[in-house]
Formats: C-alpha cells, sequence, structure tokens
C-alpha cells in the first residue's frame, strides 16, 4: 500500500490521469510472457514526458520502493514481473522517433518505440534495422536494449547490441546519465551502454537510445532443404559455417515441429521431414548468386532428400512462412508452451540436437525444436500443462538438463531471453562465483538501496 | 447471487479456453481500443488476465472487472490474430453473461434489451415515433451523409448521428415472397434494425439486386434483433428471447439461403447463436445450427453462390474513386474480405482504391459508442484519416453500423465523401429496372 500523501506525489508528478492504484488495473502489471508466477504491485504510473521518467526513479529511490520498467510486457524470463507491492513504470507513452538521419547512418528514440514500427520507418528512408525479435510487431525498443534482444537476423546481422551507439539513461538518484555518440568511433568514457545493454533495468533507466543503421541488401535468395535424419540437416548447420558462409538467416524446424505447422497452416509442408533448413543468403546480388549456390551445395553433399530455392517473392513469402507459424503452430498443442533458448557454439548444433532428443524421451515430454540454428540458438518448446503437477516437475528437470547440456558443449544458458526471475540461480554454473560477486558488488554500489527491478539477473 | 465463490465457479468453466492464453502480447499489436489509451486492462492479454485472476479469486472487486471487460469493441481483431488461438471473443461474451448475472443489470438496460428489442411491434412504433421527432430535437449536419447534429443538448452528445429513415423498410416492403426462377436458390431476407431503421435503402438494394438475379426471395416478417446488443451487455434472458423469437419467424426449410446485409447480423447468427443457445431445448439448438449453417452475407452469397462479380469490369480511369472498408465482423470473424472488393470492382463507374488499414476497426463497436463516445470517436478519426488519404470519392462497407460510425467521423470533419453499403453500389450500377426497389 501507498501512503495517501506518497501517491499524491506520484500523482503531481506524473498527472492522475496517468497514476493506477486499483488491484485490477494492477493484476493487469503483475505478468509478462514468462511461465512465472505474477506478482502485483502495488502502483503503476506512465509518464508523458522523459523529465517525468527521471523524477519518478528519484522518488521510488528516496522512498524505497522496487521499481520495475515495463514496454509491452513480453518478456520470456520474467524481467518485467514487479516486485510484490513495487511500482511499475510503464513506458509506452515515450513512444517518439526523434531523429532518423539518413546523412551519417543512426536514429535517435525514446524507450517506448515499436520495434516493428521503428523498423518500417527507417525502411521508408531506405534504411535497414536489422534486430527482428520474435515480438517485434509489439516489444519496445527500450525492451530490446535492456534484454539486448536478438532474433531471426542475429548470424550476419548481430544483435541490438550491435547497433546501440550511445544512450542517455536515468541512475537511481535520477541523474541523467549520457554515454556513447552518434559518430562511429568513441572512446570517451567508459563504455556505459556496453554496460547498460542487457542489464534488464537493474542498473538504470533508460531514457533515449541513439541507434546505428546499415543500408539494406539489394538482393536476396531464400531455399528450404529437406532432410530425412536431423543428423544429417544438423552437419549440414555446422558444414555452411565451417565453409565460412554466412547467411542471413539459417533456421532449423524438427520433424514435430513441420507437423504441427502443417496441421495449423496447411502450407504444403513435408510432413515426413525429419528436418527442414530454412536459408537465405543476401547482399549483392552477384555475391547472393555465389552463395546461394554454395550453399545449395553444402546442402546436397551432406545428403538433403530434396532442396527448394524461391523464384519469387511469393515462393520466398511460403518458406518463411512455415518458420513465422512455428510458435504459434506448438502453441496451439498444449495449454502449456515453455520456450527455452540455451545456446550452442554452431558446430556443436549436431550434439546438441541429439541431446534435446534425449531429454524429451527421459523425462517423457513433447519437445518440439526450431530456431535459429545459424547461430547456434535453438528454441527447444515444451508443450505441456502446467496445472499437471507432476508433469510440471519433469518440466522443470527437463529445462535444467538443456541448460547443463548447453553448457557442457561451451554454450550459454540464453541467447535472447534473458536471465530474469527465471534464470539466476543458474548463472554461477555457467560463470564463476567471482562473476556473481562482482555483478553485485557493482550492483550495490550502483543502487544502494537495491530498488532497480529487484530479483533479476543475480538474484538476491 | 453474491458469493465469490459461486462467481469463481462460474468463471472457471471458462479455464480451459483461459489458460490457452501464453501472455505474449501480441494482440497489442491489432487491438483499436489499446492503441488509443495504452492501458493493458484495455487489451486481450489483460482481461484474460482479469477474468483468470477473479475465477482464482486473486481479485475480489467483481465490479472493476466487469467495467474493464466491457470497455471492449468486441471487433474479434484479437481472436483473429492470436498464435494460441485463444477465442477472446467468446470468452468474453461468456464471461459478460457470468457477470451481469452476478452484478444484476441496469434498469435501462433491463428495458432496452427485455421490454423493448425482444417486443419487435413496440420497438417499430417507438421508432417511428422518435423519427418523426427527430426534426424537433437535432438539425440537419451534412445532407449528403444524412446526419443531425444536437440542437439542444441530448443524451447523444456531439455525435452527427444518422438520421432514423422517414420510413424503414417494413414500412415500405411490408410483405414479400416471390418464386424462385428456373435453377435458382430460395432466399430469405435477415433485415436487422439498422438496416430497417437507419438505412432501408440498404435493404431495398438487396431486394433490388436478388430480383434482378431472379432468385426467389422472401422478407419474412415480424424479425426481432439479431440479439447482439443484448449479448454485449450480457443479457442472456433477453439474447434468448429474442433467438427465440427469431427462431418462431424463420423457418430454415422455407429456403437455401439466409442473406444478411449486416456484418454484425451475419456474424452473429452464423457464430454467436450456436454459441449461445445452451439455454435452448434440443430441436431449437438443431434449428440454431441450421440458419447458421444458410445464414450468408450479401456480397459472399452474390460472388460465390450466384458467380456474380468474377468479371472485373476494364478499368475505368474516369471512375469515382471507392475504398473499402472491412467491418470487423465480416473479415475478422467470419474471412469475408474478397467478395465486397470483387463485388465493388465488378460495378461499373467505379475505381477501387485500397485505404491504409482497411481492416482496422471504425470504433464503432454497437453499444462501446454509445457508452464510450470518446474512445470511439477517437478510432473513427484514424479511419477518418486513412479514408481521406486514400482519396476516395466514397467509401463502401458491408455493416450498416460501420456506415453510422463513418458518416459521423466524415460529417464532423466536413468531408463531402458519400457513405454506401457495397450492395447499394452494385444495386446502382444495375440500372433502373428491378420491380421491388
Amino acid at each position: 500500500m501507498i501512503p495517501p500523501a506518497l501517491l499524491k506525489q506520484f500523482e503531481d508528478l506524473a498527472g492522475a490521469d496517468n497514476v493506477f492504484t486499483a488491484p485490477a488495473d494492477l493484476l493487469t502489471y503483475s505478468y509478462d510472457a514468462a511461465v512465472l508466477e505474477p506478482a502485483l504491485p502495488a502502483l503503476a504510473v506512465r509518464p508523458a514526458t522523459v523529465e517525468h521518467l527521471g523524477g519518478l526513479v528519484r522518488l521510488c529511490n528516496d522512498h524505497g520502493l522496487p521499481l520495475t520498467v515495463r514496454g509491452s510486457g513480453t518478456n520470456l524470463s520474467g524481467g518485467t514481473i514487479p516486485a510484490a507491492g513495487g511500482v511499475v513504470v510503464l513506458t509506452n507513452a515515450l513512444n517518439r522517433i526523434l531523429e532518423i538521419n539518413s546523412a551519417d547512418m543512426y536514429a535517435r528514440v525514446q524507450p517506448g518505440v515499436i520495434t516493428a514500427k521503428f523498423a518500417a520507418a527507417v525502411a521508408a528512408q531506405k534504411l535497414f534495422y536489422p534486430p527482428d525479435p520474435g515480438s517485434q510487431a509489439v516489444s519496445t525498443l527500450g525492451g530490446n536494449v535492456a534484454e539486448n534482444a536478438g532474433g531471426l537476423r542475429g548470424l550476419k546481422y548481430g544483435v541490438t547490441r550491435d547497433y546501440v551507439m550511445g544512450l542517455s539513461y536515468y541512475d537511481v538518484e535520477g541523474g541523467l546519465v549520457k554515454t556513447g555518440a552518434k559518430t562511429v568511433k568513441c572512446v570517451t568514457g567508459y563504455n556505459l551502454a556496453g554496460l547498460m545493454v542487457g542489464s534488464e533495468g537493474t542498473l538504470g533507466v533508460i531514457s533515449e537510445i541513439t541507434l546505428k543503421l546499415v543500408p539494406p541488401p539489394l538482393a536476396a535468395r531464400a531455399m528450404m532443404a529437406v532432410y530425412d535424419d536431423v543428423d544429417k540437416a544438423s552437419q549440414a548447420v555446422a558444414a555452411i559455417i565451417a565453409a565460412h558462409i554466412v547467411p542471413a538467416t539459417l533456421e532449423f524446424l524438427d520433424n514435430f515441429t513441420i507437423r504441427a505447422v502443417e496441421d495449423y497452416s496447411h502450407a504444403g509442408l513435408p510432413t515426413q521431414a525429419a528436418a527442414l533448413l530454412l536459408i537465405e543468403v543476401d547482399g549483392h546480388p552477384a555475391q547472393v548468386a555465389e552463395e546461394a549456390a554454395r550453399v545449395e551445395e553444402i546442402c546436397r553433399l551432406e545428403g538433403a532428400a530434396r532442396l527448394e530455392v524461391a523464384q519469387d517473392a511469393a515462393q520466398r513469402d511460403r518458406v518463411w512462412e512455415a518458420r513465422r507459424t512455428a510458435l504459434s503452430a506448438l502453441a496451439k498443442q498444449k495449454p502449456t508452451t515453455v520456450l527455452e533458448d540455451a545456446t550452442v557454439p554452431r558446430s556443436q548444433i549436431p550434439a546438441m540436437i541429439a541431446a534435446l532428443g534425449s531429454i524429451a524421451r527421459t523425462y517423457d515430454l513433447t519437445i518440439g525444436t526450431f530456431g535459429h540454428a545459424g547461430d547456434g540458438n535453438l528454441h527447444p518448446t515444451i508443450c505441456c500443462d502446467k496445472r499437471d503437477h507432476q508433469e510440471w516437475q519433469r518440466v522443470e528437470a527437463a529445462v535444467e538438463a538443456i541448460f547443463k547440456k548447453a553448457l557442457e558443449l561451451g554454450g550459454t544458458l540464453s541467447g535472447e531471453h534473458g536471465i530474469g526471475l527465471a534464470k539466476p540461480r543458474f548463472l554461477e554454473m555457467e560463470t564463476s562465483r567471482a562473476s556473481v560477486d562482482w555483478s553485485r558488488r557493482l550492483k550495490k554500489a550502483l543502487d544502494p538501496k537495491g530498488i532497480l527491478n529487484p530479483g533479476k539477473i543475480i538474484g538476491g | 447471487m453474491a458469493d465469490p465463490r459461486e462467481l469463481a465457479r462460474l468463471l472457471g468453466d471458462l479455464e480451459d479456453q483461459l489458460v490457452v492464453c501464453m501472455r505474449c502480447g501480441l494482440c497489442q499489436s491489432v487491438c483499436p481500443l489499446y492503441a488509443q489509451t495504452g492501458r493493458e486492462s484495455d487489451v486481450a492479454r489483460g482481461k484474460l488476465a482479469l477474468l483468470d485472476g477473479l475465477a482464482k479469486e486473486m481479485l475480489r472487486d467483481a465490479g472493476a472487472v466487469q467495467e474493464r471487460l466491457n470497455k471492449c469493441l468486441l471487433c474479434g481483431s484479437c481472436a483473429a490474430n492470436c498464435p494460441s488461438g485463444v477465442k477472446s471473443l467468446d470468452i468474453f461474451l461468456k464471461a459478460r453473461a457470468v457477470l451481469a448475472g452476478y452484478q444484476g443489470l441496469s434498469p435501462a438496460k433491463k428495458l432496452i434489451f427485455r421490454g423493448l428489442l425482444t417486443r419487435p411491434a413496440l420497438f417499430n412504433l417507438l421508432a417511428s415515433l422518435a423519427g418523426r421527432l427527430q426534426g424537433v430535437m437535432g438539425r440537419p449536419a451534412s445532407e449528403l451523409l444524412g446526419t443531425s447534429c444536437a440542437r439542444l443538448t441530448s443524451p447523444l452528445g456531439d455525435r452527427h448521428f444518422r438520421r432514423l429513415a422517414a420510413k424503414p423498410l417494413h414500412a415500405l416492403i411490408p410483405q414479400m415472397d416471390t418464386p424462385p426462377a428456373p435453377g435458382k436458390p430460395r432466399v430469405a431476407f435477415f433485415v436487422g434494425c439498422l438496416v430497417d431503421k437507419l438505412y432501408p435503402r440498404v435493404g431495398q438494394a438487396v431486394v433490388k439486386a436478388l430480383t434482378h438475379h431472379g432468385v426467389g426471395l422472401a422478407i419474412p416478417p415480424a424479425q426481432a434483433c439479431c440479439g447482439m446488443p443484448a449479448l454485449s451487455a450480457g443479457d442472456s434472458q433477453a439474447f434468448e428471447q429474442m433467438l427465440t423469437h427469431n427462431l418462431a419467424h424463420l423457418r430454415p426449410g422455407n429456403f437455401d439461403y439466409l442473406v444478411t446485409a449486416c456484418a454484425t447480423c451475419t456474424s452473429a447468427i452464423k457464430k454467436l447463436w450456436p454459441l449461445m443457445a445452451q439455454g435452448l431445448n434440443a430441436g431449437q439448438r438443431a434449428q440454431v445450427e441450421r440458419l447458421s449453417r444458410k445464414t450468408i452475407d450479401i456480397s459472399q452469397f452474390l460472388v460465390d453462390k450466384l458467380l456474380v462479380g468474377n468479371t472485373i469490369c476494364p478499368e475505368d480511369h474516369e471512375g469515382r474513386a471507392i475504398t473499402y472498408h472491412d467491418p470487423c465482423h465480416l473479415k475478422k470473424s467470419l474471412g469475408v474480405a474478397a467478395q465486397p472488393r470483387k463485388l465493388l470492382a465488378a460495378s461499373p463507374g467505379q475505381r477501387l482504391v485500397e485505404m491504409a488499414e482497411a481492416d482496422w476497426c471504425c470504433g464503432m463497436g454497437g453499444s462501446f459508442n454509445l457508452l464510450h463516445y470518446e474512445q470511439s470517436a477517437a478510432i473513427g478519426r484514424r479511419k477518418l484519416e486513412n479514408i481521406k488519404a486514400s482519396g476516395c470519392q466514397a467509401v463502401a462497407t458491408s455493416c450498416p453500423a460501420c456506415m453510422a460510425q463513418i458518416s459521423d467521423a466524415l460529417s464532423q470533419d466536413g468531408q463531402a465523401i458519400a457513405v454506401r453499403h457495397v450492395i447499394e453500389v452494385y444495386a446502382q450500377a444495375l440500372g433502373p429496372g428491378g420491380k421491388a426497389g
């Protein structure tokens, strides 16, 4: 409960219409897209200006109130689930694109701008913003930065981190920190933007982002390789990378996913196939022609039963439609969808895919696997029903087994979904005791009262 | 009934449907209301979480949930775009019924739904009285659009509301039952309240077009409202009365198709009658299923069943630029979007130009417009801007409620853009003729 005098301070700062305290409103800010228990905040507030945003951070710190920033609440690891009794700060009114600079190829945005809208505005200026997380139709750029979001194009174009040139953010006392520049090179001061990207709202509150833009590719070619053996498909992925070809996207679908997609969209997919690879190369037309031919050759050498190269935009769309509907199709199988994103070095993709098959058998679970095979970031998706307590225990055990296997193969806990509330206890397993301690000391120094999105990443 | 446990139990029946929502939040990208307000309780994910919270007794304030649940256009954009296939529209209608039963219905709603809409004869009488009085209460705002605004303060606020027709369709065409030409189907016309009382000219166009094509045409007398307003208010009792009344007058054995010119009536009969008919007896439910299968939108009937409009007129560069607005209940509920466009393209003298976001809701949402006019009008302005940007001279659609909303927005903005039902455009192109016109 927020005392009336303090509530009035929130209302004076942000406007009474922008402050929510009714339990029915607070309940709608108690969850995100992670399969975790919700937590009720005591207050939610929707600042209309970045100055209000800074004032709110200071106000929360002055009163020791936990503060969780929320964009569109699409987080998959609980990063936007607030502390019980804390404050949720909504950024969706801070949604202005401040500048798209075509001459210098950068843009400045407020944190609440929707990723897909931004990408479209950039494309209208004949430029390209590549990061394309699965939730891009609703996700915010502020959230993308805070989570270091990835997407299908990570393999060739990198992830959000690779496009952040500069940031402004409020420290816990409401001071405005500026880091980075609009220039390609900048070594002024610590690389604070590097620290903030992926910090999940635990170190500061982002108020403005400067993003790098690139020229769009002139040509692209998509193809679908059909395999009757999962090992051959995963060997092909490793072989393409080992040949030092970097497709824009290189996606994998296993048989369970293929059948789910086909049941759902009747796209004419080969339901007998053990696995599909969906590959797109892009760039200069001459380079595209050459790389497409080499990828085709490798796919065949690695035993592709069939290869379909899209001849026009409609065929290209059909290839990608299968991938776009993968998560939907799996989500329709069972009430609960646990989407994991443990990631391994690309050479270990065959081993990881084999391990996922054996984990599904060991724990008697349905796991559909698809994802960004080209960057080692698979999405094993467990189709289950969280109301079935016995099954849910097996799900939790299987998730832990997936993490362990990924680490054993030299990989990481999370490629792009974040640590949030879901995975802090595994952090030390991947890093070291000293890494966790150092991170906690950093947090303690920058946020002495521990109000900034407590519990995320480093637990505690 | 005032026991929260009992409420939780009733909502618990929805649990199997509620659990399907994985909280991905993608509905935020398509919800017309959320785009205006940015409030999570306005979007499907938030509403589903609230119902879940009430069912699990995490929340006790049923009134607060009801208020947020009812603030919804029922446009179905969320359901049509949900990756997990959550039937949000079905859930919302059922939950509205549960909550209205629990909280009770306001006396005004009771009077309108149970006293008026269930009694077509009385409703017709009152509407005709109101039609004569409207010149006293309002003054014309746009002759082209047929809108008025209030002379003095009125319960309709700042709306440029569509004037009631001088004569409703049931007065213009009291009875009709013509035999089909050889090889043609028998059709019954479900008129619907708005076509009857606001846009009888749309009904006349339906009659003209169907007569032109030689189908046997009957307008079953004493039709009642399709029940959507009652469903929207959660008044199951009034809905069942309207449904029972309609069942008594619509005999599926007498016709091959039940044609409507109202997107909302079409989707109500096809989708919602079967969904909400649990309280009826087995015979009535079977009749509802048969009616559901036979019900069809007028454009879909002409294009898919009579194979009209499959020859596109040579592009008429001189023709009137006309754009098309997709009613949510036609495109998102029933997947009908190509047929109205084919009909427009097949009408000489027209040049179809697409507007941006043609399937973005116009903001009407039936009683949403009455209860949340400010938001409804704001959503309407987005539609207005897209219509203006298309450079059209006329906008066509397939639902009289959308027509009224779009007319309001255009009239407020002083636009000289005509609003037409697709079937009006088509029927007009057929030339004079058509005895029933």
